[in-house]
């Protein structure tokens, strides 16, 4: 695979896909000594928001340590070169956040919806691109869908206005062919000034893997989060990435050691547990299971002594899409039943 | 027996599940649907049924408003049309039960607070969403024991009966609903949440309700006034099921509920059609029992 010379643009994941390890528990401090340090490494844009968007603060996802607002206010004005984005989930967040965000400063919006559901991001991708803010289109559980499906998706959050579409393998279950296969059809039909994205979980060693078979195949955004912090066994480590693209050839701007020190020295000593591929995070990536759902499916272990991993896999065989916290609990207590443990 | 004759403003999967329902009316009877496609499979069914119908949007009724007798109006259109369609029926004297997330009118979800429509003389009343008559019940049912201080929603529905218009009003969706948690369901703060899944077969309509009350859950209290109200909404929407809770942990309250529908114009599995429109028709039976009994005179509105 020659890559070399192609220029990509890291987009860090840290401070919202990291929420979910954290259950959003970050403090004011930690986002801004992580933000700043990101940014002197080089990294041009960088995500601050609850994990699950924009408004997710709630019973469901869990109560975040501070607002949306004062995570922004924390981080915005400390930024050197770095901007920052926002994720936006219609039915959790609404415009009203999206307006709020885009007076904080907030540069990028993504608005996400399951892959086959783009039609309820209208409002959203529309109101973004009046407000002038670069707008992307952030297709989750990308693996569900057919590569037709997303391409159809795709172009609809292209015609609502999206300048760039992410093909976002949220369960960490794709392979490098399938990543391909989503997104050969993207490049050869979405405008060529449209740009496509990334985004990994590491829940079978691939996340490294596949962005480069995304990039091989037209992306020019990749997402990654120091040492990994992120929902299931974390995003796309990035310090890994940012070496291999090194060595490949791929201009991606970030400095590996500075990088490096960012992991070492001030996220794994945040880290509550240590994000890695154990059992139940092996297990989203082996049956395509939401990522964020592996925090809740061992809190159920916990309360009704059904293992995490079966009531992952119950979830996966019923077709659960991200968002269904609320069904991790039901499942459990349904199973628990089932076994004579209630 | 008389009826009081119905439009129907939309012809898609709202308004055509309504239809059936409005069919099977002993106080209702439909004579109007208006759509904007020609090619609407509502619009079909209505004609078949021995309906008027228009593809032409609703100018194309209001002349013969007054000589079919249409005194109650359904909008299943969509939030942004709403406040003008109601506008026009109002006009003519129409009054309107709004399927839309516009919420320009009171809300109504029957067995929480129906009663206190009686005898106002509203012209417009608003059914909140599907997910809001799926949750607001039981988020009643504990606020009428205890304090509520914070009560949040979330519905989860198949994405096939999820049509054009509602996806166009996914914001107006969890603001109408979180607000009607408040006014109707009794808490201080609400918050909804809606998710669209796409599994084939399609998944029955979801609910989950977690509430937390002010002070230690009571409950005894609880059980009995969850599991009465479920009865209550089961007289409407014979699917509607506690499939697990109420969970007590500290002082959250958490129900999961099912919703299955009668699978009268879209499969069992949409259920948030169902209370949604089960909802309406009881609602507007209750106006239609005023208006023959006399109790009730529309009077046409200055615009």
């Amino acid at each position: 695979m020659d890559l070399r010379g192609k220029k990509i643009t890291l987009h860090d994941m840290t401070l919202r896909d990291g929420m979910h390890p954290k259950r959003h528990q970050i403090t004011l401090d930690q986002m801004r000594s992580i933000a700043t340090a990101l940014d002197e490494a080089g990294v041009p844009l960088i995500e601050v928001t609850h994990g699950d968007g924009l408004g997710g603060a709630s019973i469901n996802y869990g109560f975040p340590r501070h607002s949306d607002q004062e995570y922004f206010a924390a981080v915005i004005p400390l930024l050197k070169r770095a901007k920052v984005s926002a994720l936006l989930v219609p039915g959790i967040g609404t415009v009203d956040h999206l307006r709020m965000a885009r007076e904080a400063g907030v540069h990028t919006i993504r608005v996400a919806t399951h892959c086959t559901e783009a039609d309820v991001a209208e409002q959203h991708i529309g109101l973004a691109r009046e407000l002038k803010m670069d707008t992307v289109g952030f297709l989750m559980m990308a693996h569900m869908a057919e590569p037709d499906k997303i391409l159809e998706q795709a172009l609809l959050m292209e015609s609502y206005g999206a300048n760039c579409i992410y093909v976002t393998d949220s369960a960490g279950y794709m392979l490098p062919d399938q990543v391909r296969a989503r997104f050969g059809p993207l490049r050869e039909k979405l405008k060529p000034e449209t740009e496509l994205g990334f985004h990994g979980h590491h829940n079978l060693a691939m996340g490294v893997a596949n962005s480069l078979a995304a990039i091989e195949c037209g992306a020019t955004r990749i997402d990654a989060a120091s040492a990994g912090l992120g929902a299931g066994a974390g995003n796309t480590p990035m310090e890994v990435f940012v070496a291999v693209c090194d060595r490949m050839g791929i201009e991606t701007g970030g400095d590996v050691f500075k990088i490096a020190d960012v992991a070492e020295d001030l996220v794994v000593p945040i880290m509550d547990t240590p994000v890695r591929i154990d059992r139940d995070a092996l297990t989203l990536g082996y049956a395509g299971v939401y990522s964020t759902f592996l925090l809740f499916a061992k809190r159920a272990e916990a309360k009704y002594r059904v293992p995490a991993r079966e009531i992952l896999m119950e979830l996966g065989r019923r077709r659960m899409v991200g968002g269904q916290e609320d069904m991790i609990e039901d499942t459990a207590l349904t199973m628990a039943r089932e076994r004579g443990l209630l | 027996m008389k009826k009081v004759k119905c439009a129907l403003i939309g012809s898609g999967n709202i308004g055509t599940d309504l239809l059936y329902k409005l069919k099977r009316s002993e106080l209702l009877d439909p004579v109007w649907m208006v759509g904007i496609e020609p090619a609407s499979e509502g619009l079909a069914r209505a004609r078949a049924m021995g309906l008027k119908t228009t593809d032409q949007g609703v100018d194309a009724m209001l002349p013969h408003v007054k000589e079919d007798g249409v005194q109650i109006a359904f909008d299943a259109t969509s939030a942004y049309v709403h406040p003008e369609n109601s506008r026009k029926l109002n006009a003519l004297g129409v009054m309107m039960i709004d399927l839309t997330p516009a919420a320009i009118g009171p809300y109504c979800v029957p067995p929480v607070n129906l009663n206190l429509h009686v005898g106002k003389r509203e012209m417009n009343v608003n059914m909140v969403t599907c997910g809001g008559q799926a949750t607001i019940p039981m988020v009643y049912a504990v606020s009428r024991v205890q304090k509520v201080s914070y009560a949040e929603i979330i519905a989860t529905v198949a994405s096939r009966s999820v049509g054009p218009g509602t996806r166009k009003n996914i914001d107006e969706f969890t603001r109408t609903t979180a607000g009607a948690v408040e006014k109707v369901g009794g808490a201080n703060q609400g918050k909804a949440i809606v998710i669209i899944n796409p599994a084939e077969p399609p998944i029955i309509m979801r609910d989950t309700v977690y509430c937390t009350t002010e002070d230690q859950p009571n409950r005894e209290a609880l059980m009995d006034s969850v599991h009465e109200m479920i009865r209550e909404v089961q007289k409407y929407v014979p699917g509607y099921r506690l499939k697990n809770g109420p969970v007590i942990d500290g002082s959250r309250v958490s129900m999961f509920l099912e919703v299955e529908g009668l699978g009268d114009y879209l499969p069992k599995y949409a259920g948030n059609l169902d209370i949604m429109t089960a909802a309406a028709a009881h609602t507007a039976e209750m106006f239609a029992q005023e208006i023959l009994s006399g109790s009730l005179v529309l009077d046409p509105v200055a615009a």
